[in-house]
C-alpha cells in the first residue's frame, strides 16, 4: 500500500528518464546510502567489516564489471580472474616504482592496463563466439597466473614471489582500520555503480544489447561488432582491474597469484548468474550471496554445536555449495534480480492484486 | 633425432589421454548441448570409487585375486556412474530444459563442486593407489635405429592403446547400434528426434552414463599414473584446449585435437620453454587452440556456425 506510483506525473524528459522514477524506490537508495556510508562503520563489528563486508563490496564491483561483458554483451568470460590480477600487479608496479604515486591514481592505471590485456584477449571475440570464446578466456587466466609467478619482474624480484604493500593512505588520511577501509571501498563502488549504470542506459550500453541478443542483426542495422565488442571487453576489465587492484591493496595487503586464480573466475562468474545476468542491482545480489553463503555453511556446526571433523565440514560445504547453486538456477535461472523485480511488481498491487 | 622422436611419442601418448577426457565432453555436448564442466569431477569420482572398491572388496567379500577384485570394483564403479548419470538427468537436466547454454554451464559447475565434496566425503580425501597391473618399467625402442634408442614408458604405451580401443569401440557403438543411432538422432536435433519418437530423457542418461563410463577409463589410467587425489579433477582443464580445437561437436575432432595438443604441449616445453623460464606447458595448449580457432572459428572439425538473422 505503500508503494504506489498514484499521482507522480512526470513533466519533463529529464523525470522520464532518471535511474530511480519512482520515489519511493530513491527514498530507499537514499536510506540504504546513509545506513551503508554512516550507521554500519559506527555499529558493525570488526570481523563483520574484514571477512563479509569488505570482500563483498570489492567482490561486487568485480562482478559488476563481469556482468557488463556477460550479462549486457553477452561474451563469456572465464578469464575474469586474469584482469583482476593484471589490475593489481600494475597498480603494485606503479606503486613501488614511482615515488610518491598517489593510491587511487595506483589503482586507476592499474585499470588502465587491465584494459589494454583485456582488449587484447577481446580480439578473438570478433571471430570466436559463445562457448568457444568461453573456452578461449581462459587462456588468458592461464597465461597470467603462470606470467605473474615466472616473471619476477612484475612481483619486483620478491623472493617469495608474493608482494605486499603497507601504509595506504588517501589525501593524508591513512587507511588502516578495517572502518576506512571499507569506506574507501564504498566510495569505490558506488562512483563505479552510477557509472556503470549511466553507460548501460546509454547508446553504448543499447549497442552492447543488440549484440548480444543477436550480432548479425545488431549489426545489420549499423552497429559496428568491432567497436561494441571491445568496448565491452575494455570497460569490463577496466572496473575489473580497479576491483583487482582494491583486492590486493585493501583486502588482502600481501597477495600471490593464488588469489587470483580461476577459482576466482568461477565464483565472479557465479556471481553474475546467481545475481542475474544483465543487471547492475544482481551483480551486488550475487556478491552478497556468494560471499556469505560459505561463510554461513563453515559456521553452521558451531552454532548449532555439532561436532565435526574440519576435513569433513569443508567437503560437506563443497557440497551443499554446489547443490544449492543448482538448485538455485533450477529455481530461478533469470537470477535473483528476477524475483527481486517480480517482487517489486507484486508489491505494487498488494494487497488487492486483481 | 633421438630426443626430438623421444619427445613427439610421449606427446602423442599423453595427447591420447587427454583425447580420452575430451571424448567425454564431446558425447555430452552433441547430445545434449551441455558443456559439461564436471567431466573432470566425473573423472575423479569415479578413480576415487574405483580406488576404493578395489581396496574394500578384498577386505569384505575376501575375493583375494587381484583380477577379479578389481573388477569386481570395476562393475561396482561404473554401477555408482550410471546411477550419478541418472540423478544428474533426474534432478539437475532435466529441470532445466530450454536454458540458455551458459545456465547448463553454470549447472554444471555446481555439480562439480558437489560431486568434489561428495566423492571425498564418501571415500576420503587421500591420496590412494590404483594398481589395475599397469607395468610400470620403460621400454627402449628402435635401438637399431638410433645409438641408445628412444625411451618410452610402457605405461603410457598401454594406456594409449586403451584409449584407441575404447575410441574405436565408441565409434562401433555410435555407428551400428540402433541405441547409437538414436543418439546421433539426438544430437542432431532434439525436436526432431522426439518427434519420432525417441525418448530424450533416456537417451541424455545413456549419454551421461557413456561419459562416466569414459571418466572412469580416463581416471583409471591416470590414477594409476599420478595416484588417486584431488588434483585428478583438474586434468579437465588439460583437455579443454583440445575440445575447443577440435570442435565441440566432433568425434574425431577429440582425438586429433588431443594428439595435436599433447605433441604441442611437449615440444613446446622442451624446444620453447627454456626461452621463458619454463612452465609454460599450461597455457601453450590454450594460446595453441585460441590461435588455430582464429582461422576456424568452430574448430577443426566442428559443424560450421551459421548466423541466420
Amino acid at each position: 500500500m505503500l508503494y504506489r506510483e498514484n499521482g507522480q506525473f512526470k513533466t519533463s524528459y529529464r523525470a522520464d528518464q532518471q535511474i530511480f522514477p519512482i520515489v519511493q524506490d530513491r527514498i530507499a537508495i537514499a536510506l540504504l546510502l546513509v545506513v551503508a556510508a554512516v550507521v554500519i562503520p559506527w555499529t558493525a563489528p570488526e570481523y563483520l567489516f574484514r571477512a563479509i563486508l569488505i570482500p563483498f563490496l570489492i567482490l561486487s564491483l568485480a562482478a559488476l564489471g563481469l556482468n557488463i561483458l556477460v550479462g549486457y554483451c553477452g561474451q563469456i568470460s572465464l578469464g575474469t580472474g586474469a584482469f583482476m590480477a593484471v589490475g593489481a600487479y600494475a597498480a603494485y608496479n606503479f606503486t613501488v616504482r614511482i615515488q610518491g604515486m598517489p593510491l587511487i591514481v595506483a589503482l586507476l592505471l592499474g585499470g588502465v592496463c587491465a584494459t589494454a590485456i583485456g582488449v587484447l584477449f577481446g580480439i578473438p571475440s570478433l571471430r570466436i563466439k559463445g562457448l568457444y570464446l568461453a573456452v578461449a578466456t581462459l587462456a588468458a587466466q592461464f597465461f597470467t597466473d603462470w606470467a605473474f609467478l615466472r616473471i619476477k619482474w612484475f612481483t619486483n624480484d620478491s623472493l617469495s614471489g608474493s608482494v605486499n604493500v603497507g601504509g595506504l593512505q588517501v589525501f593524508g588520511w591513512p587507511i588502516d582500520t578495517p572502518v576506512q577501509k571499507y569506506l574507501f571501498c564504498l566510495a569505490f563502488v558506488v562512483v563505479f555503480a552510477l557509472l556503470a549504470k549511466n553507460l548501460v542506459r546509454g547508446h553504448l550500453g543499447r549497442e552492447w544489447m543488440a549484440i548480444r541478443d543477436m550480432d548479425v542483426a545488431a549489426e545489420v542495422i549499423g552497429i559496428r561488432p568491432v567497436y561494441a565488442k571491445l568496448t565491452a571487453f575494455a570497460v569490463s576489465s577496466f572496473i575489473v582491474g580497479v576491483a583487482g587492484g582494491l583486492w590486493g591493496f585493501v583486502h588482502l595487503g600481501s597477495w600471490e597469484p593464488a588469489a587470483f586464480s580461476i577459482d576466482r573466475s568461477f565464483q565472479l562468474l557465479f556471481m553474475v548468474i546467481i545475481g542475474g545476468l544483465g543487471s547492475i542491482m544482481g551483480s551486488f545480489f550475487g556478491a552478497a550471496f556468494i560471499v556469505v553463503l560459505p561463510i554461513i555453511l563453515d559456521n553452521l556446526p558451531y552454532w548449532f554445536d555439532v561436532p565435526i571433523d574440519t576435513a569433513l565440514a569443508s567437503h560437506l560445504t563443497f557440497m551443499i555449495f554446489g547443490a544449492l547453486i543448482v538448485f538455485f538456477l533450477i529455481v530461478e535461472p533469470h537470477g535473483i534480480a528476477r524475483l527481486w523485480s517480480t517482487g517489486k511488481e507484486k508489491l505494487r498491487l498488494w494487497p488487492f492484486p486483481h | 633425432m633421438g630426443a626430438f622422436l623421444e619427445t613427439l611419442i610421449g606427446g602423442l601418448m599423453a595427447g591420447m589421454l587427454y583425447s580420452l577426457i575430451a571424448l567425454g565432453f564431446v558425447l555430452i555436448f552433441k547430445a545434449s548441448g551441455v558443456f559439461n564442466f564436471a567431466q573432470g569431477a566425473m573423472v575423479l569420482f569415479a578413480a576415487l570409487a574405483m580406488a576404493r572398491f578395489a581396496q574394500w572388496v578384498p577386505q569384505v567379500i575376501g575375493v583375494q585375486d587381484k583380477l577379479l577384485a578389481n573388477a569386481i570394483a570395476f562393475v561396482g564403479a561404473l554401477a555408482l556412474m550410471i546411477v550419478l548419470a541418472w540423478l544428474i538427468e533426474r534432478l539437475v537436466l532435466g529441470r532445466l530444459v530450454n536454458q540458455e547454454g551458459i545456465t547448463l554451464l553454470m549447472a554444471t559447475l555446481g555439480i562439480t563442486y558437489f560431486l568434489d565434496g561428495f566423492g571425498q566425503t564418501l571415500f576420503g580425501s587421500d591420496i590412494y593407489k590404483l594398481d589395475v597391473g599397469m607395468p610400470k618399467d620403460p621400454l627402449f625402442m628402435f635401438q637399431n635405429v638410433f645409438q641408445g634408442g628412444i625411451l618410452v614408458s610402457k605405461e603410457d604405451l598401454y594406456a594409449a592403446v586403451i584409449a584407441a580401443a575404447l575410441v574405436a569401440v565408441l565409434s562401433l557403438f555410435f555407428q551400428k547400434t540402433a541405441t547409437g543411432r538414436a543418439l546421433r538422432a539426438v544430437a542432431d536435433d532434439h525436436q526432431a528426434a522426439q518427434s519420432i519418437g525417441i525418448p530424450l530423457s533416456r537417451i541424455w542418461v545413456i549419454v551421461w552414463s557413456v561419459a562416466g563410463f569414459v571418466a572412469l577409463v580416463a581416471g583409471i589410467i591416470w590414477g594409476s599414473k599420478l595416484g588417486v587425489q584431488f588434483s585428478l579433477g583438474l586434468v579437465a582443464l588439460k583437455a579443454l584446449p583440445v575440445v575447443i580445437l577440435g570442435g565441440l561437436t566432433s568425434v574425431p575432432g577429440a582425438i586429433i585435437g588431443g594428439l595435436i595438443i599433447g605433441v604441442g604441449e611437449k615440444l613446446s616445453e622442451v624446444y620453447v620453454g627454456p626461452m621463458f623460464g619454463g612452465g609454460i606447458e599450461i597455457w601453450f595448449a590454450y594460446v595453441l587452440a585460441l590461435l588455430f580457432l582464429l582461422v576456424r572459428p568452430q574448430g577443426l572439425f566442428g559443424e560450421k556456425i551459421i548466423d541466420r538473422v
